[in-house]
């Protein structure tokens, strides 16, 4: 079961964990939209000490706007964007009105 | 000693020298390979030989790959849907991740990076080239993807979006580059060799029949 489908807006939580985490730095804090659930895989934060990674972990493609990440400090076009592979437990659901487009 | 009159250092050289291990994860290597082969776990040669098979994988499973859904619209649809047991269906083994193909359009370019390590779809493109590993492509190319593009020599019109996708996880992806124009009713084989290693990462288009680059 998955908590979230392709067209919702989502926010990556702003923590600063220690230990093997995946979701990248840049991107924590900031709101995009679920592209696709890929399903559910080990926890990689738990495998990497030698664990099993159970429960598994839903996994989805997020889409952010260049804009809102780097807030023109870059070299992009207006509408390019960047997308990474986010586990369910850093995501939160977001208003939809975010949308700047 | 001098031996022709002058007094050099050879101890430096032109070719770089592979680094001694110095590093806690190179120890770490280095005492579970050696437990293994005293152990009989597995032997001195078949690691080699594993080493060498990696490094002997090459793109051309990919262009394969691409080639085909070139031809075959039924094929790309399933290779879209599910990449690893698409490509099974050429004989292709990937395992252990999924294999996720996205599609490079006049209206969506997307190039692939991964900014925590070097996650590349090894199965099908071989080992990645040493700038994909780079801090340098990795942190640029989330942030500033058209100069990275331009130094690939690649432009692509501000009307197209660019997407960057950041193989974080599980995932490992593959682009289908734009077909050339100008190659209806070439045979599989002879597009294949249009589909280069780059062009299945997103930093180049495919070659043209001629050689030159199709316009993005």
């Amino acid at each position: 079961m998955s908590r979230f489908a392709p067209g919702d807006r989502v926010s990556v939580a702003k923590a600063f964990p220690p230990g093997h985490v995946r979701t990248p730095t840049f991107l924590r804090g900031l709101t995009g939209t679920v592209v696709r659930h890929f399903g559910a895989f080990p926890n990689p934060s738990l495998l990497a000490y030698g664990m099993s990674g159970q429960p598994p972990l839903n996994l989805y493609q997020v889409v952010f706007d260049m804009d809102d990440v780097w807030d023109g400090d870059g070299e992009y076009a207006a509408g390019d964007t960047v997308a990474a592979d986010i586990y369910e437990n850093w995501l939160e659901a977001a208003p939809q009105s975010n949308r700047k487009d | 000693m001098p031996h022709d009159g002058h007094d050099h250092d050879h101890a430096t050289t032109f070719q770089p020298d592979i680094k001694e291990p110095s590093e806690e994860w190179e120890f770490l290597e280095i005492a579970l390979r050696e437990l293994l082969i005293d152990k009989g776990v597995v032997s001195a040669r078949e690691i080699a030989d594993t080493v060498e098979a990696w490094e002997n994988k090459t793109p051309e499973a990919g262009a394969q790959i691409i080639a085909k859904a070139w031809t075959d619209a039924d094929f790309k649809s399933r290779l879209l849907a599910n990449g690893n047991s698409t490509v099974a269906e050429l004989g292709i083994v990937f395992e252990g991740t999924q294999l996720v193909v996205v599609e490079n359009t006049a209206d969506l370019h997307h190039m692939v990076v991964c900014t925590l390590c070097s996650c590349y779809p090894r199965p099908i493109l071989g080992m990645p080239p040493l700038w994909y590993k780079s801090k340098s492509y990795r942190a640029r190319t989330v942030r500033e993807p058209r100069a990275v593009l331009a130094e690939f020599g690649t432009d692509i019109p501000t009307s197209t979006e660019v997407r960057v996708l950041d193989s974080t996880a599980d995932i490992r992806y593959l682009v289908i580059p734009r077909r050339p124009d100008g190659t209806d009713g070439m045979s599989v084989e002879a597009l294949a060799a249009l589909v280069t290693r780059d062009s299945m990462i997103g930093t180049a288009t495919a070659l043209q029949p001629d050689g030159g680059r199709t316009a993005a």
